[in-house]
This record gives C-alpha cells, structure tokens and sequence, in this order.
C-alpha cells in the first residue's frame, strides 16, 4: 500500500459534519450514523466523493452530520435527484436516504423506477414503521391493527414489505439489516458499498419515541435467535437459540422445521443470493414475525449493467461511429436555404 | 412553361406537367396567401401541409403556419371530432401569423367542410373532394343536406374534384390495394395546391425519395399522385387563373424552416455548448411538450443526455439532481407537469440551483385542451409555489425565438443560480417559420464559475466552504460535489444566511426571502429593456408577451399604416420585467394588453405600476386574429 494511500484513509470521525445531532435519544438513527462512518471510512474513497441525498423526515436529516456533499431535497423525491446527479456523474459515490414514509408512501414511484433502472445508487431505507416526524401517524409499513392518534382503532391497511417491493421491481441488491446490530449493519452497508447497481438496504430502526419497541421480538437477546434467521449465501436456512430450527419449502409454501426426527440439514432450503431468478427471495421477504423468523442479510445480490453506463455507452457508440457533433451541423439538420 | 417563375422551374429537372395547355392560364401575381388543408385526422393533411410550407420556404417565400388537430390521435373517421387541418400563410413580404382567413381551403370530406368553412373568405377557393360526399359521410357531419348541391356554396369558387376516384386511378398500374391507393390522395390534393400556387413539386419529390427509399412502391404511388393533382389542375383548367406570391425580401443569410418545439432543443443544445456544461433533459411526455424530448433524444452527440422519467416530478428532480452535480438540468412538460413539479421548482428556489423549466401551455384547466393553444400559466409560474418563491420567467415571441429564449434561460440560470421558467405554447410549439441560421462562432459564451478548492481548504473539513455566501449581484457559488474541501450539504430548509446551515431564526428567513427576492429583481440589470416599435408616446401602447407578438405586431402595423398613433411593446422576459417598462408605459393614454387568458399579465402589470391597462382577452384554445386586435385598438382610440 502507497503512503499516499495511507495519508486518504478516512477515519469515522472525518465524515462527521459540525452540525449538532438532533435525532431523539435513543433514536435508532444514531446507530446508523455511526455505522455508515464506519463502513465508508474504510473505503478508500475520498471524502468529496461522497454524496448523501434524502427526502424529508427524522432518517431523512442524516445527510447534515455527514461531512461529505449532502442535499436534504423534499419529500420523497431523493431517487429522482440522485438520478439525475449520477447520470451525470457517475463517477461519485451516491447514498439515498430515506424512510418507510418517504420512501414508500410519496416517494414510492420514485423508489422503484430507480430500483428498475438499476442506478448505481445505494438507497438505505430506515424502517421505523411509524411517521416520526409527523409525530407518529402509522406508515405502510406498520403492521395491521397498529395504534396511532391517524389509526386510533388500529390501522387496516395491509403493510408493505420493502424488500418484496424491491425484488418485484427487479433490485439486484436487496438487503436487510438492524440498527442494534452494528457489525451486521456496518459489514451490510459496505456490501451495499461495493454493489454496482442498486443496492437496497432495509434497517429496522426503532422510533423511540413513537414507536418504541416494535422490533424487539428481532433485537431482543432472549428472543432474537428465534424470531431471526440470518442469511448466509450457500448456506441452509438454519436459527433458533439452540440452531435446531430451519426452513423448508413444502410445496411453494416455506414451513418452520424442528431438526432432528428424520430431518436433516439436506431437507432444508439454501440460500443462494446469486439466483439469477428472484423467487426465493421475494419468498424470504414474505416470512414474518410471529409465524416466521424473519431474514436478516443479503436475500439477493446479482449484476445487470446499470443504466448510466448502458446510456453512456450509448453515447459512446454514437460518437465513435460518427463523432462529435458540431452545431454548424446540428443547425442545418434540415434543409436549408440561402437568401441573397 | 412562360407561367412558371424562375424560383420554380429552377429545380424542376422532371418536367411535372406533360401536356402543354392550349393557352397558357393566366397567373396573377400576389402578394400573400393562406391557404388551410382539411380532412379527417387519417387523410394526412398534416403531413400535406408540412410539405407545403417547406416547399414555400425553400421558394423563399416567408411563412407562418397553424396545424390544429384533434386530442385523439383516431377520433372515428369522418366525424367532426376527427378534422384535422393545417393551415400555412406564405408572403413575400414579411409576416407574422398564419393568417386570420383563408384565400383556400381544402376540405377532404364533409366534416372537414362543416369545422372549417367559417374561415373560408367570402368568394374564395374552396376545393374538396366531391368523392367523399356520400350520404353516409353528410351524415357523420351533421349534414341534412349535400352542401355540394344545395347552394349552400354559392358564395364561394368551389372546386368539386373525385379525389378519390382520380387518385386511384394515377396509382391503378402499381396494383396497390385500395387502401394503400387512398392514402395517397393526401398528394393529389396537395399537387393540385401546387398547381394553384404555383409551387414547384421538387422538394416533395425528393422527400417521397428519401421517406419511402426502402418501399418502392409507395414511393411511385406518392409520385404519381401528387403529379395527377397537379396536372389535373392543368389540364382541366381548374381555375381560370392561378397565382403566384413570390419571394419575400427577408434579410440575407442560410435559413431553414423551425417549430417552436425544434428551436427550443436546439437552443438548449446550443447553450450547454456555449456553457461548456453537459446537457441532462428529463421529461415526462406530454402534449405539446414531447416533441422537446424526441429531438433532444436524438442529439447524444452533442453531449445531451435524455431520461424518460417516471413522472414530472422524478423529471424536475433529476434536472435538480442534475444541477448540483454541476451539469446543465433542463425539465420541459406542459401546465398539468408545472403543477406537478411545484414543489421541486421552489427546492431550486431555496437551494439556488441553475435548472431550466419549459412549460409549452396548452388550454387549460386540469387535462382542459392538450392540443390547443393558451396563455393562462403566467400568474402559475409567477406565484405557483408555497412561500414566496421567485423564479426568473422568460417567454419566446416566435417558434424562432424560441432558440434565443432558450439560450438566455440558460444564461440567467446560470448566471444568477436560480431556476428559470421558459414560458412557450402549443402555437409555438407547433408553428413554423423560416429561422436565419446563426453562425454557431457568433453566438456568445455562458460563462460558468465553478467554485474551486479554495486556499483555506485543507481537505480536513475545517476550513469553512460558505455555499451562501454571495457576490455583489447576490448570486451564490456552484460547488460540485466531487471538489475536495467544498463538502456541504443544501436541502429545502431555511439556510442561515452565509453558512447555509439550518436555521429557524425570524429575522434570518426575513432577510433571505428579502434576498432571494432582491437576487431575481437583479437580473433586470442583465437583460435588454422593453423596445417600442411605433411612436415613442401617443394614444395606445399594445403591451403582449409570449406567442401572441405576431397577431399583435401584424395588428399594430395595420392600425399604424392608417395613421392612428399606436406603438407596440412585447415582453420576452417577464419576472423581472425590463427596467424601463413602467417608463415606458406611462408615455401612453391608454395600455391594451391582449392575451389568450382572462387577464394575467394585465393583473401584473396593474399591480406594478398602477397603470389602468384594459385587456383584450381570448381563451378559446386558438391564436389572435390580426382582425380582433385592430379592432380593440380602434374601439380604444375611438372611446
Ligand atoms: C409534500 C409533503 N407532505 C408531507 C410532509 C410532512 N412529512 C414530513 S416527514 C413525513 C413522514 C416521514 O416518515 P418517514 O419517511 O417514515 O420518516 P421518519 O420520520 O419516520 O424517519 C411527512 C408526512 C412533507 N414534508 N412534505
Ligand atoms: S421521533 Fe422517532 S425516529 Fe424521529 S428522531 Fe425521535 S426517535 Fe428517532
Ligand atoms: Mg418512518
């Protein structure tokens, strides 16, 4: 390694902007923050190369303690902005914040147009099922029957699963991952990092103040290892305290199996987030909590050419065949004539 | 040919017309035309009249054309729903409409007759094609009775022709089928224009050359029907005279013909030339602003990249994302995409971004008429945003203005780091006239000032990058993302003067709402003042802005050849106005402003300078007649 090299390396503490942090205490963004400094100081890539673009709520004020280029645009549209800065950039590193409201709810159009062209974006969806900004009004992503002062009989729309939206639009990238467990979510972010398309990273983040606790069934230390499995490429699906419990198809349906009396490892299912069809994973993203541990890991991670680099081979297509265009040309693109 | 002047035989290397007449027909020198094919939307006459106004600019005549089609892009055939027409005004004189009345129309079926008869002048030339006048077809008109025979007509030259059975009989030999045939007749009625105006067949020619190379067939049978109606006309000396508008003394120079929509592209193509600055356009098709998107599609070898986005408001956001990225964001729609992308325009606003917004009007309100004409978005890019939230607004005059405007939206934007709203119409969008190429060496440069990593950057992010702190003009530096010791981040909250961070502070969001204010009243200083054309004071100012100089500057001509004391101003910037335009007003007894809507500008205006300007107001989806406003003028002058 050249000194050079040595002298860039960041350090976390480099990507934290002078701006006080305003997120509640306890807030599960912090942790996020933490990890994300982490996982890019180790990057090596330079500070100014790094752009933070977010929508609007409490996950979308993370570009502002961030030292690096940032833009806190409106609500929901981060996907279109970031768009249009790679597509004429694509040589910066580009993160789009956002959070079960702003990205599922307004800005859901925007979400998945960006996740199908496969920009080389990498978009971090902090899930906290709830508006926290808004002071607490549920969001499609909170489950069925939850309480809040806009949902005060429980709420009655059937919640959106994010990653099964992902992988419906096509995500070559679809990852999820806990805000309390910090070495998952660091060594998610970098693999995010090191994706080239879209990489779409789901962390549940707990809202302290409004909704405190809705994935304690998952962070828990006496209950998280059977209520989540974590996902390792090549791997049988295996979890539970005592990893005796795992995952089979029966049929298209996955079923809980106990290990044990006549079922072996063999009959469970293997992960395999190199599949080039997405079905298994888009299965993954539907198993939830109480009925199923839920996944946690990369459910998918394939390579499809991003879109600026097929338009700029486009472009580079057009210019080698017939080069440079001059405006003496363009201008007389039709027929012409002269007036004496 | 003794009939043919030498601007039409000079490219006739096929003789078009094989039989010599008896006695040459006399042709009557004139000094201007309008003309108007009719026919369901099927029958081509769109495509007719694009022809013949290409034909008539590479005469050298000068031209302004009209095409008016239905919102359906196959209404059912032979109803009135589905009339299309496409009307060209050719002079050799200079002009600036497409003509209020029509010298000639061609009428390809009844429907076509009964939508556009009214605009037929008294005792003109009415040609339509007799073949299509079976019962049936009065009848999807509304007609009772057969126009052609119950003397309805009387006032008019009417020239009954079988188009249909003529047509197919020039293609029989090629044994296309009857529908291949039919689709032709579009070029017979198109010859026998020509015959009628005198225009030389050879420019079309070579476009059924070119267009139909690769089906040989079609392309005989486009030939051959657009010499039968030609020589039809002829031969059977459809007309005792025919007539001839000669060439337009216009200013020397290589010229071609151009749509609004085309020399806008081209304006944005241009200016991201002069700027030196990638050009990134994101749109979301919609009528009339699509035709920006397609021409803009096909020009990756000009460093323009085109994003289809998922909707208007994606599209603004990547011009947005564009812009901060240190490119050249452009986002074009029509006034259901401007209410869409609100929200996004006034991020611009407080992030002081550089993106061009072109909004080609179209009637409104909601859906209202997409493929009409209107003015009624100006109060919508003026104050169309929650706060206050000024934008520069520019507006072109002609479909060849519209390449300036494009190129000075540009240049505001980015010299004064604000968006730019780029107020066109579907008239504009649509109508052509001949444009004088520019020298590309001529045109001037945009200057842009990327901030640099400046001397206190050490790369540690202690030295402070201020992104609001501003020059003289007020303007604020362009820091792009990717230049080592600038890092900062921009969004929609209040910026704290100088530092923009964050902040809540009264007296601070006063004073930059003053500010961003003041920055956009600033580029009055850069912008050409109001001009007058007429007397420099006097009894009536016609005031106009945007697609309505044409009709006005016609109308005012008129009134000033008549002696009355009437000037003419039009606005091409319109926040902010010119700096002299309050002075400039005053010099008049009365101010007329005529606008195809119920009174913005005039509501500006009065609001600004306390002037008690009357309006002349139209919303029925079309331009000016030169006639309506002559005539407001005069009931001005006479009250
Ligand atoms: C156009 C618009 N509509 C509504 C709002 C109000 N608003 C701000 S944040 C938000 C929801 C945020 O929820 P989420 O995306 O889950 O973010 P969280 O605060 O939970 O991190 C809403 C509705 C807004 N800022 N802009
Ligand atoms: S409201 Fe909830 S999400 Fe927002 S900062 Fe507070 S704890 Fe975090
Ligand atoms: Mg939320």
């Amino acid at each position: 390694m050249s000194t050079m090299t040595v002298l860039n390396m960041l350090t976390p503490k480099d990507l934290a902007s002078d701006q006080e942090v305003r997120w509640c205490p306890g807030c599960g963004d912090y942790s996020i923050l933490a990890q994300m400094k982490k996982a890019l100081a180790g990057l090596g890539i330079p500070r100014e190369k790094f752009v933070f673009i977010s929508g609007i709520g409490c996950s979308s004020r993370f570009p502002y303690y961030m030292n690096t280029y940032g833009f806190h645009s409106i609500h929901g549209r981060a996907p279109a902005i970031a768009t249009g800065l790679k597509l004429v950039r694509p040589d910066l590193s580009v993160w789009v914040i956002t959070g079960d409201g702003d990205g599922l709810s307004i800005g859901g159009n925007h979400l998945i147009h960006a996740i199908r062209r496969n920009m080389d974006l990498k978009i971090i969806l902090f899930n906290n099922e709830i508006y926290g900004l808004t002071k607490g009004q549920y969001s499609p992503t909170s489950r069925l029957g939850t309480r809040t002062k806009s949902s005060p009989l429980g709420s009655i729309d059937t919640p959106l699963r994010p990653l099964s939206l992902a992988l419906g639009a096509d995500a070559t990238f679809v990852a999820r991952t806990l805000d309390v467990d910090i070495n998952h979510l660091t060594e998610t972010l970098k693999r995010a990092a090191a994706h080239k398309g879209t990489a779409f990273v789901e962390v549940y983040q707990n809202c302290k103040i409004f909704n405190d606790g809705v994935f304690e069934y998952a962070t828990d230390k006496s209950t998280k290892a059977d209520n989540v499995l974590y996902l390792q490429h090549g791997r049988p699906l295996v979890f539970g305290k005592d990893r005796n419990k795992g995952i089979r198809l029966n049929g298209l349906n996955p079923e809980v199996v106990e290990l044990g009396n006549g079922i072996a490892l063999d009959d469970l299912l293997v992960h395999d987030e190199k599949a080039e069809e997405p079905s298994l994973a888009y299965l993954l993203s539907r198993m939830v909590y109480p009925d199923f541990p839920e996944c946690i890991g990369v459910f998918r991670c394939v390579e499809r050419p991003t879109y600026e680099d097929v338009l700029n081979k486009q472009i580079d297509d057009v210019l080698a065949k017939r080069g440079a265009g001059k405006l003496e040309e363009l201008f007389a693109s039709d027929e012409t004539w002269v007036v004496e | 040919m003794t009939v043919l002047n030498p601007s039409t035989t000079r490219s006739t290397g096929e003789a078009p017309v094989p039989h010599q007449p008896r006695h040459p027909i006399p042709v009557e020198e004139i000094g201007e035309a309008t003309i108007r094919l009719a026919g369901d939307s099927g029958d081509g006459m769109q495509l007719a009249g694009t022809q013949f106004t290409h034909t008539s600019a590479l005469l050298g005549n000068d031209i302004s054309t009209l095409p008016d089609f239905p919102a359906e892009i196959r209404a059912p055939a032979g109803t009135l729903a589905g009339v299309s027409g496409f009307q060209i005004h050719f002079s050799s004189s200079d002009i600036h409409t497409p003509g209020d009345q029509l010298n000639t129309l061609v009428a390809m079926n009844p429907a076509a007759l009964k939508t556009n008869l009214k605009d037929l002048e008294p005792g003109g030339i009415l040609i339509v094609n007799s073949d299509a006048f079976g019962s049936g077809d009065l009848h999807k008109a509304g007609y009772a009775s057969n126009p052609l025979e119950d003397g309805s007509l009387r006032g008019y030259r009417v020239l009954a022709v079988p188009i249909t059975k003529l047509n197919r009989e020039a293609v029989a030999e090629l044994k296309l089928s009857t529908r291949e045939a039919d689709r032709c007749k579009n070029f017979f009625a198109l010859g026998l224009v020509y015959w009628l105006y005198e225009r030389s067949l050879e420019p079309t020619l070579r476009w059924i050359q070119s267009k139909f190379s690769k089906n040989p067939s079609v392309m005989e049978a486009n030939t051959r029907a657009l010499k039968a109606g030609y020589n039809y006309g002829e031969t059977t000396e459809a007309m005792p005279v025919h007539y001839r508008v000669s060439k337009a003394k216009i200013p020397p120079g290589r010229y071609r013909k151009i749509t609004g929509n085309e020399a806008l592209a081209l304006g944005l193509t241009a200016a991201s030339k002069q700027a030196g600055l990638p050009l990134l356009y994101a749109s979301y098709p919609i009528t009339p602003a699509s035709d920006i998107l397609h021409q803009l599609a096909e020009l990756k070898r000009y460093g323009v990249r085109t994003l289809q986005a998922e909707d208007e408001i994606a599209a603004v956001g990547a011009a947005i994302g564009a812009a901060f990225a240190g490119a050249l964001g452009v986002t074009g729609t029509s006034g259901p995409g401007i209410c869409l992308k609100s929200e996004a325009i006034g991020l611009a606003v407080m992030t002081e971004l550089p993106v061009v917004i072109i909004d080609v009007q179209r009637g409104g309100p909601s859906t209202g008429l997409p493929t009409k004409t209107e003015q009624a978005d100006l109060l919508q890019a003026m104050f169309g945003r929650n706060g206050e939230c000024p934008v520069c607004i520019v507006a072109p005059c002609s479909p060849a203005d519209c390449f300036h405007m494009a190129f000075e939206a540009v240049r505001l934007a980015i010299g004064f780091m604000t968006p730019v709203m780029l107020l066109s119409d579907g008239y504009l969008a649509n109508g052509a006239e001949p444009w004088l190429i520019p020298d590309p060496a001529k045109l001037p440069k945009i200057p842009v000032r990327f901030a640099q990593s400046h001397a206190g950057s050490n790369g540690n992010g202690t030295a402070a990058f201020h992104p609001y702190e501003r020059d003289a003009r007020l303007v604020r530096p362009w820091a792009v993302p990717g230049t080592p010791g600038l890092e900062h981040r921009i969004g929609g909250l209040e910026k704290e003067d100088i530092t923009g961070n964050v902040s809540y502070d009264p007296a601070n969001h006063e004073h930059m709402v003053h500010t961003r204010a003041q920055k956009i009243a600033n580029i009055a200083k850069e912008i050409p003042e109001l001009t007058v054309m007429g007397p420099s004071e006097g009894d009536v100012l016609v005031l106009g802005w945007g697609g309505t100089y044409g009709s006005i500057v016609t109308a005012c001509q008129r009134a000033q050849r008549k002696g009355w004391k009437v000037a003419q101003a039009h606005l091409r910037y319109l926040n902010p106005l010119p700096r002299n335009t309050g002075e400039v007003l005053k010099r008049y007894r009365k101010v007329l402003i005529p606008e195809l809507n119920g009174g913005q500008l005039r509501l500006l205006i009065r609001a600004a300078y306390l002037v008690d300007a009357v309006g002349l107001n139209k919303v029925q989806g079309k331009p000016f007649l030169v006639s309506e406003i002559e005539a407001k003028i005069e009931e001005l002058l006479r009250s």
